[in-house]
């Protein structure tokens, strides 16, 4: 854009250091995108080829057999912990855990948001405070308390326990997702479809959710990311039976007998991380455009 | 539709009082317009009366039924909004529905109601888009549109014009005050511009800092208006407001000038008997400071005199002529073809009947 300067004679022309600078600019990003990338590429390139080539020891090189036993073998034959199940039924048990915790979260987040904003009650900054709060708290520091309260309930080492944990620690970031963004939301609307006669649901399901696209997509994302790649909660409160994929990813590294597969670990590895990077790659676009939502609309 | 009441209503936050004691009426059909400066508490009133705040003591009547413990959807009432407050993921056709909606009415009949608003306001092509989609005069449509639907008692309206252009604001004026006439509706408008409080309404609220300053026809306000607050703030340019000293027989008024003081004798009905010898402020519309013209020769009322004119402001339509009036700047209004100049003395007539005098200690209105 201001690549253009004017010579003495007035005659526009191309500034002489700009065709460097943008060579510079552009090995810089190769090199970074490049650093960024390569991981990635170290995992799909080892994760496709047989054990032997590994272990002859140059992880970078592309394989001279390709292979997708690594992936079938990650995928339902791979020893995890006792049992040869490989990692597909606990990619169920994450997606029966996360889909629920998600919705559930983002639920009670938007609830929350749209009392907290437009059906204020005395002290309600002291409630939104506290919620808020709770995004503050390790993880680590509810981990008894938390077992006990599954104890309690009779949740201990199931499901619904982990969807629990995930959809309370959730509440804290969609709530403040959801209020900031209801926040903006004019209150003559509320005033409006009050006098139109709309009561307390009807208000938030016919005029308020329908407006909250951008700002449920930026929680969807968040919440699923960090559902999923929860380890810490997974592997204190789930049983063998209900383990998420990255427990089980764990179990898949640890418990290799002799020989350490690392071509199935790194296709195991890219299992459970693909989930959400096809969420980034879908939605990606609307958490930016979602993030900004509040800060450029007038 | 219905007449509104309002009975010594009062609401203050804690000891704050927002509005003081407000008492009010105004017959099925009318149009109360609630005027005032920003913070006087005329959107207060109004969503007082819509049952979106609620109040301290006192009683709101639509149509003799104290309505001041209901909800907003069951007061009979519909409101237009200064925003338009129009849902922004609705199409015009479901905005304007949406109320009766809301009301359980049959599809049949909703569809029946939209067609026959679209039909008042002229937007039955408008009825499938969005309100994203529409200018700023099609949105204020749509959302009296949304109000019309349901024939309710009362229409509130508050400050709807406020978000137009000046152009389109008085196009729109003329047309609220064309559905008024045709749809016989009780209306209450809030709005800061004077212009449009007095052009629209049937009975004017004037307000101050939460206290009803007079309440009458707008002729009443205009003429008669019952202190220095409404006097200033009704009219424009505002009325000239100047010391004068009444004659010993409260018949006559003396204005200090420059040059020579200014005599201007008291209509009898007015006469100031209790104030001989006293300063008070006259106060005088520009209108009422006008070219002579000959067809008032020998009417006593009528003061002629020589003004030195200090500013001359053309409008088009008329000339501004300023010159000192008892130490301050007094505006007169002449024709257009009235030939003042700046720093000329001209020949002015002041119309002394239609002059107000105002105490100065309480700044109501004595005569």
């Amino acid at each position: 854009m201001t690549e253009m300067t004017l010579t003495s004679d007035g005659r526009p022309r191309r500034a002489s250091g700009s065709i460097a600078t943008r060579a510079v600019l552009y090995v810089l990003l190769l090199l970074f995108a490049a650093y960024y990338l390569l991981p990635l590429f170290v995992m799909v390139v080892n994760s496709l080829k047989p054990l032997a080539e590994i272990q002859q020891g140059n992880m970078l090189a592309l394989p001279r057999e390709w292979t997708a036993a690594p992936w079938v073998s990650a995928w339902d034959q791979a020893q995890i912990g006792i049992q040869a199940t490989g990692l597909a039924p606990y990619l169920w048990n994450s997606i029966k855990m996360v889909v629920p915790a998600v919705a559930i979260a983002t639920m009670l987040g938007a609830l929350n948001g749209y009392v907290l904003t437009k059906w204020r009650f005395p002290g309600h900054r002291i409630v939104f405070g506290l919620m808020l709060f709770s995004c503050f708290i390790p993880f680590q520091i509810v981990l008894i308390p938390m077992a006990r309260v599954l104890g309690l309930l009779g949740l201990a080492g199931t499901t619904p326990g982990l969807i629990l944990v995930h959809v309370v620690y959730g509440l804290g970031f969609t709530t403040l997702f959801f209020r900031n963004y209801y926040e903006a939301f004019p209150n003559e609307l509320i005033r409006a479809a009050q006098m139109d006669g709309a009561g307390f649901w009807q208000i938030f399901t016919r005029i308020l959710l329908p407006s909250s696209g951008p700002i449920i997509v930026v929680t969807v994302i968040w919440q699923f990311t960090n559902v999923w790649n929860d380890f810490l909660f997974g592997a204190s409160f789930a049983s063998p039976a209900s383990q998420p994929i990255t427990v089980a990813l764990n179990n898949l590294v640890n418990s290799s007998t002799g020989v350490r597969e690392y071509n199935v670990h790194f296709a195991g590895a890219i299992l459970a991380a693909l989930p959400t990077l096809i969420v980034y790659v879908v939605a990606g676009r609307y958490f930016v455009r979602g993030l900004m939502a509040g800060a450029v609309k007038g | 539709m219905g007449s509104l009441d309002i009975v010594h209503l009062k609401k203050s936050y804690g000891s704050l009082s927002v509005l003081d004691d407000i008492s009010l009426s105004i017959e099925k059909g009318g149009f109360l317009v609630l005027v005032g400066p920003s913070g006087c508490g005329k959107s207060t009133l109004l969503n007082t009366i819509a049952g979106l705040e609620p109040i301290t003591s006192g009683e709101i009547r639509i149509a003799g039924q104290d309505v001041s413990g209901l909800k907003p959807a069951d007061r009979d009432i519909a409101m237009v909004f200064q925003s338009y407050a129009l849902y922004p993921t609705m199409t015009v056709a479901q905005n304007i529905a949406f109320g009766l909606e809301m009301r359980k009415v049959p599809k049949a009949e909703r569809e029946a109601a939209v067609k026959r608003v679209a039909d008042i306001l002229q937007i039955g092509h408008l009825l499938d888009r969005k309100p994203s989609q529409l200018s700023g005069g099609q949105r204020q449509r749509v959302a009296m549109g949304r109000a019309l639907t349901r024939n309710p008692q009362v229409f509130l309206f508050d400050e709807p014009l406020s978000n137009l252009d000046a152009k389109l604001r008085v196009d729109m004026r003329t047309e609220i005050k064309r559905l008024h006439e045709r749809l016989k509706t009780t209306v209450v408008y809030v709005t800061h511009d004077q212009i449009e409080a007095m052009t629209l309404a049937t009975k004017i609220a004037v307000l101050k800092g939460g206290v009803l300053q007079q309440f009458g026809t707008p002729a009443e306000i205009y003429d008669n208006p019952a202190n220095l607050f409404v006097a200033e703030f009704m009219g424009s340019p505002s009325m000239n407001l100047v010391k004068g000293k009444v004659d010993g027989d409260g018949r006559a008024v003396t204005v200090a000038r420059a040059s020579d003081p200014l005599r201007l004798p008291v209509r009898a009905n007015r006469i100031l008997a209790g104030y001989a010898g006293r300063e008070i402020i006259v106060g005088i519309r520009p209108e009422a400071i006008t070219d002579p013209r000959t067809d008032n020769g020998g009417d006593p009322s009528v003061v002629v005199s020589d003004f030195r004119i200090d500013v001359v402001e053309p409008t088009g339509a008329d000339v501004y002529a300023i010159s000192e009036l008892g130490g301050r700047q007094a505006i007169g209004r002449c024709s257009a073809d009235y030939p003042v100049r700046a720093g000329e003395v001209s020949r002015l007539a002041v119309h002394t009947s239609k002059i107000v005098y105002f105490d100065p200690e309480s700044e109501e209105r004595i005569a």
